[in-house]
């Protein structure tokens, strides 16, 4: 018996109507079970070849900075050149991801890397992504034991991970990955974020300031793709389609 | 009208959110149809709202959450004052929230000895300045930079900051830097939802700042307040919203953070509140069900109406009165609060049709207004003067040779008494409407006058 009987008696009093009978309320949980897609703009069913280019031109026009490396041995030189070029600390923090350790980061010693959620001192954090969603420039992050949504938010630079396989082309997509990954109840994990550009304000006479409470810099190193079979997920974005 | 700040701030609209909006529209060719899915979405919510409510319940609860049911605005300030005393909280930071402006949870919170912080910017501002929300997307928007300046220089020199900044840029740096330590201070954040899912039992904010994320994941324990409309199906029916909700309110293709949330932090999480409750509200919406109102329901307060309406741009936000202004509030202000409070809202309406035709919705706000104005009279809630003002204009009305005359004396009497300055400050009968705005003189000709005139021009 749910708490919200007085609320749904009001609910049916407004509709002049009683209770479902089970067969309407089979139509509804078959909706909710089938979770089709509704229309999804053109612009998002983009061939995959073109992915990345649109995500990369429309995430850069809300400030979004990006670099491109050939290899996971490429991306801690990548990532100090990014720091040096703003005057930033070598020092940054990292998700506490296996997913990360194969990136070399011993290869640049200059590199202080700390794991695990965010605190008040970080100034830079790295995360992989979950995928990225063409059509608006958007990273999808999420959160689970490796990866804590404070990296996503605390540090004043935000730097991201991509393989450039991972990018998809609207938000259902990125939900269907989610659905197919965990098959079992619940496939939600605590937080999905979706990120498009560093955090943002018009507060002030509608002027727009970017750096409000969230990153003032978002930064995105992509992974350029590899042959295709070697990618798990890009299987399993196959499977989808 | 006096206000020239009020002005200024006006004035910025005119070329602010409604050309964003234009602009972010005609960039996605679907957006008409997307409407139409959105209104379909809505319509089936509405008519099985007892079973979506019901699932999203089932789906917190399995999720570790906890939803409680308020059928009024006192209901729900007391439900989260009680779950603030649980987590023995002496600060909530809040974000954003017309849930919370619409039950007065802040004055409630303080009288109670639970401090609230607003996070949002715009909100921290009107929270300095001791003022209601002016606009629902950028509640400061009626406050000019200067006055911002002053409100910080006052409030933050007990934070040791005491130079008067006058860059926005700065002013938004020494918010963010103020902020941070109660982030992390407090013990219950409050977020609102644009939309609540069903199927999982999550909660949705769009947000730019960042701070509604800071202010659920920080403290340990979240508590979203959401009215009952806000359910979704599905994730998928969420991304059709989504994609109407951000090119509608500020023109962006899509708002900085959209954030899904389910439940509490689980079993090894590094971050997230340990408890997770859902407010849910109704406070009369379902008494909107089957009625001409139910229509509005389908709203997702974008402010698209707000933007491009010439009422709100003429007299600002605080003109209306209660916390939803702009062409929505006048549609339902008078269920919230009464039609005994609000009938002038819809009353004042051009019914120019423009916030119908940005409402992302469809909702039929010029016909609901409407409404009211009939309602009013028919229940004799106007006042007796302009009921009967009414009556006699319709009599007069319904003889045209002596309507022609008559306008034609009135509107050069009030032209004659306005003066040069052509608007009133005041006028007899009208206090009600001059207190926060000007009423405009007529500029001495009817218009059948005119009318005429221009017919036989173009004719010419």
């Amino acid at each position: 018996m749910s708490g919200g009987e007085h609320v749904f008696a009001r609910i049916r009093a407004g509709l002049g109507r009683g209770p479902l009978e089970p067969e309407a309320v089979a139509k509804l949980e078959a909706r909710i079970a089938a979770h089709a897609p509704n229309l999804i703009p053109a612009r998002a069913r983009v061939p995959e070849d073109e992915r990345l280019a649109l995500f990369q031109r429309m995430a850069e026009e809300v400030g979004t900075t990006f670099a491109h490396v050939p290899s996971f041995d490429d991306v801690p030189a990548a990532l100090l050149a990014y720091l040096t070029a703003r005057g930033l600390p070598a020092r940054l923090r990292m998700s506490p991801d296996p997913w990360l350790d194969r990136i070399p980061w011993s290869s640049q010693p200059a590199l202080a890397i700390a794991r695990g959620r965010a605190g008040p001192g970080d100034l830079v954090s790295l995360t992989p992504c979950f995928a990225a969603v063409a059509e608006t420039g958007t990273l999808v992050l999420v959160s689970n034991g490796a990866r804590p949504a404070t990296l996503n938010f605390m540090p004043d630079n935000h730097v991201v991970v991509l393989e450039a396989c991972d990018v998809l082309g609207a938000y259902e997509d990125a939900f269907a990955k989610l659905r197919a990954l965990h098959p079992d109840v619940p496939f939600m994990p605590r937080t999905v974020n979706f990120v498009t550009g560093p955090s943002r304000t018009a507060d002030i006479e509608l002027t727009i300031v970017r750096g409000a409470h969230g990153p003032r810099r978002l930064h995105v190193i992509v992974r350029q793709a590899r042959a295709r079979s070697e990618s798990a997920e890009y299987r399993l974005d196959r499977v989808q389609a | 009208m006096q206000d020239a700040t009020l002005r200024g701030a006006l004035k910025r609209m005119e070329t602010g959110f409604g050309a964003s909006r234009a602009a972010a529209v005609a960039r996605l060719p679907e957006f008409d149809e997307l409407r139409d899915r959105a209104v379909e979405i809505r319509n089936h919510v509405l008519a099985n709202l007892d079973f979506y409510l019901e699932r999203f319940e089932r789906e917190v609860i399995a999720q570790g959450g906890q939803v409680h049911w308020c059928a009024t605005a006192r209901e729900a300030r007391e439900t989260i004052l009680s779950l603030c005393r649980k987590a023995g909280a002496k600060t909530a930071t809040k974000g954003k929230s017309m849930v919370a402006e619409e039950i007065a949870l802040n004055p409630f919170l303080e009288a109670n000895g639970i401090q609230p912080i607003e996070t949002d910017l715009g909100e921290y501002v009107i929270q300095l300045a001791e003022q209601p929300p002016s606009h629902i997307i950028v509640p400061a928007v009626h406050l000019s930079k200067e006055q911002i300046a002053d409100l910080f220089a006052e409030h933050h020199a007990q934070y040791g900051k005491t130079e008067r900044l006058t860059e926005a840029q700065a002013l938004v740096a020494e918010a963010r830097e103020i902020m941070r330590q109660k982030y992390l201070d407090a013990d219950v954040g409050i977020t609102g939802a644009n939309f609540l899912i069903a199927e999982t039992g999550t909660t949705i904010i769009a947000t730019n700042e960042g701070n509604g994320d800071l202010t659920q994941m920080l403290p340990k324990m979240h508590i979203v307040i959401a009215s009952i409309e806000k359910v979704l199906p599905t994730l998928e029916d969420a991304c059709t919203l989504l994609r109407l909700l951000a090119r509608s309110a500020t023109g962006q293709e899509f708002t900085c953070y959209t954030t899904f949330s389910t439940g509490p932090k689980r079993p090894d999480d590094l971050d997230g509140p340990d408890e997770f409750h859902v407010v849910l509200l109704d406070n009369g919406r379902s008494a909107m069900l089957g009625t001409e109102l139910q229509d509005a329901l389908r709203c997702i307060r974008c402010g698209a109406c707000l933007n491009d309406c010439p009422v709100y741009r003429s007299v600002g936000g605080h003109a209306y009165g209660w916390v939803y202004p702009g062409p929505i509030g006048a549609a339902i202000d008078p269920h919230f609060i009464g039609l005994e409070e609000a009938y002038d809202l819809p009353a004042a309406s051009s019914f120019c049709g423009k916030c119908e035709s940005v409402c992302p919705l469809r909702i039929p706000l010029p016909g609901i207004m409407r409404y009211w104005r009939e309602q009013a009279f028919e229940r004799k809630i106007a006042p007796a003067p302009q009921r009967a003002g009414i009556r006699l204009w319709a009599w007069v009305a319904r003889r045209p040779a002596l309507y022609r005359i008559g306008s034609r004396i009135a509107v050069a009497m009030l032209a004659k008494l306005a003066g040069r300055k052509g608007r009133f400050a005041r006028l007899p009968l009208a206090g009600g409407w001059t207190a926060a705005r000007d009423l405009p003189a007529p500029e001495g000709r009817t218009f059948a006058d005119r009318w005429r005139t221009e017919t036989r021009r173009r004719a010419s």
